[in-house]
């Protein structure tokens, strides 16, 4: 086990990330919802940067009681990184795809000491 | 606190969008294809894009027709707020990017530099040689939807500019390009005229039918085309696309449903007609190639064909087999390659005949491009499988050096 830094905790905002790296391995790391999560850059899918891709609520489909459709809208809660090769969504707090929860982003460990953040590979 | 065998790097984040440079985003590609020595193996990508609405005003120049390229140019001069003149299609609803989400189908503003090559071409060498590729097809994008335009003569017309601009540019400027010309369908004198002109032309490998149409293929006007074709050795390609204003697919709201299935069923018709009324026993020297409609469509074409043909033989009467052994002897790019089910995969790929039928394509920068590592990824496959599909199936079929 060995942690590599990432930086002052103070410089993470709410969705800010930072990508580090060491031999060929990147991680991304992310701050969501107050805590750090991190995986490894490399979709699933096709490998590509996942970490690199756009940062979006996921998309909600709003059903009134009589189950017609109200409209879609960006959940505030459910935060996602999308691949930018192919769109590849997967929640940032799980790291999973929303539509196959076995699709998942490879996860690292995030620690936070005397304000520096660290990832353990 | 590091433990440090090898120096941390931190990459400040870079989120790709649309200006990032083409080498940035297929980083990833580049490294799989070292890991995989993809520099040791001959790969041809069937069917990548470049976006000629860009170079309009280059393209028009070649129109031949004075009054249609005075209007085309004054139309680019001096019109805002419209797209470039005389093409149809789906125009606002080019929603491929998925919500700005997939950067490098929304636009490709990175800088090109020059050295006097155009800037598609340094464009396509950036992806290329990132993937390892060692030749490539290039199609255009817009002028996929023109044989559904409804001024009959604007298809040959934009259709030759475009070829005769693609081969003094884009295949002059760089030998590893190659195009299968547009040939513009709808008017079989047309099309026969641009057989004529271009079959010889450096870099064309063959011709390509853009399948949103309706237009059916059996038609008795098709014939010479299909024989000028067969006695020069060119293979015929029906390139696939979408089309929301068919009536059936306007029920469907979604891009991603329409384009599942529109996508699909251009060349679904299209290979229905072509194998029922029995033309591959009328020029069984013409390859034909059915393009960027991904794979899982044939073994459903083929099951469905096969058992209407053996109660109603007589309907197919040119037909000495199943529609399925003609099938099998066609070819198939492979992009989109439809792999969550490698059952599936596995079972589609011993019904087409992958080993020797199927052409790897990249589409790339679209959407739903694959790189080569997809191929080589699959784990049904052996080495010899991999190195056909990835290149040598096409290096057989085509004339690649020419």
């Amino acid at each position: 086990m060995a942690e590599i830094y990432v930086g002052k905790q103070e410089e993470f905002g709410e969705r800010d990330r930072k990508i580090v790296a060491q031999g060929d391995l990147e991680i991304g790391i992310f701050f969501v919802g107050g805590a750090f999560y991190a995986y490894e850059n490399n979709c699933v899918h096709q490998g590509g940067p996942v970490c690199q891709g756009k940062i979006l609520g996921k998309v909600e489909e709003v059903l009134g009681e009589d189950k017609t459709s109200k409209g879609l809208r960006f959940s505030e809660t459910d935060i996602h990184i999308v691949c930018p090769w192919h769109g590849y969504e997967y929640n940032l707090k799980t790291g999973r795809h929303p539509g196959d929860r076995n699709v998942r982003l490879r996860p690292y460990d995030v620690k936070v000491a005397d304000g520096e953040v660290y990832v353990v590979v | 606190m590091d433990s440090g065998l090898e120096p941390r790097r931190e990459n400040p984040v870079r989120q790709i969008d649309v200006s990032t440079d083409t080498r940035e985003i297929l980083a990833r590609a580049r490294r799989q294809a070292d890991e995989r020595k993809f520099d040791d193996l001959f790969i041809v990508d069937m069917d990548s894009h470049h976006t000629e609405s860009e170079s309009w005003a280059d393209i028009i120049a070649y129109l031949d027709d004075e009054v249609i390229r005075a209007q085309a140019l004054d139309y680019l001069k001096n019109r805002t707020g419209t797209p470039p003149y005389g093409l149809n299609g789906d125009l606002a609803l080019r929603y491929q990017d998925c919500g700005g989400r997939i950067p490098h189908q929304a636009a490709r503003r990175e800088e090109a530099g020059g050295n006097g090559l155009h800037r598609d071409v340094v464009l396509a060498r950036r992806a290329y040689e990132s993937m390892s590729i060692d030749r490539q097809i290039v199609f255009p994008t817009p002028m996929l939807f023109l044989g559904m335009h409804p001024q009959f003569d604007m298809e040959p017309l934009l259709g030759n500019a475009y070829n005769r601009w693609t081969v003094d540019v884009l295949l002059a400027q760089d030998p590893k390009l190659k195009s299968m010309a547009f040939l513009p369908f709808n008017d079989a004198d047309e099309a026969l005229r641009t057989v004529e002109e271009f079959g010889d032309a450096p870099g064309v490998v063959g011709f390509m039918v853009t399948s949103v149409r309706n237009k059916p293929v059996h038609h008795n006007r098709y014939m010479k085309v299909y024989r000028a074709l067969e006695e020069r050795g060119l293979p015929l390609g029906f390139h696939a696309g979408y089309y929301w204003q068919d009536p059936s697919m306007m029920q469907i709201n979604r891009f991603a449903s329409m384009h599942a299935l529109s996508f699909v069923w251009c060349n679904v018709v299209h290979c229905t007609n072509w194998v029922m009324n029995g033309l591959p026993e009328r020029f069984p020297g013409l390859p034909v190639v059915w393009i960027e409609s991904g794979l899982s469509w044939v073994p459903w074409l083929m099951q469905r064909l096969d058992h209407t043909y053996m109660m109603r033989t007589s309907e197919a009467p040119l037909l000495k087999r199943k529609p399925s052994a003609y099938m099998a002897e066609m070819y198939y790019t492979s992009q989109p390659l439809e792999t969550d089910n490698l059952k599936a995969l596995e079972l589609t790929f011993e019904m087409t005949r992958a080993k020797t039928q199927l052409l790897y394509a990249s589409d790339w920068p679209h959407w739903d491009f694959d790189p080569p590592a997809v191929i080589w990824d699959i784990p049904f496959l052996d080495d010899e499988a991999r190195k056909n599909i990835l290149g040598l199936n096409a290096r057989r079929i085509f004339d690649l050096e020419k």
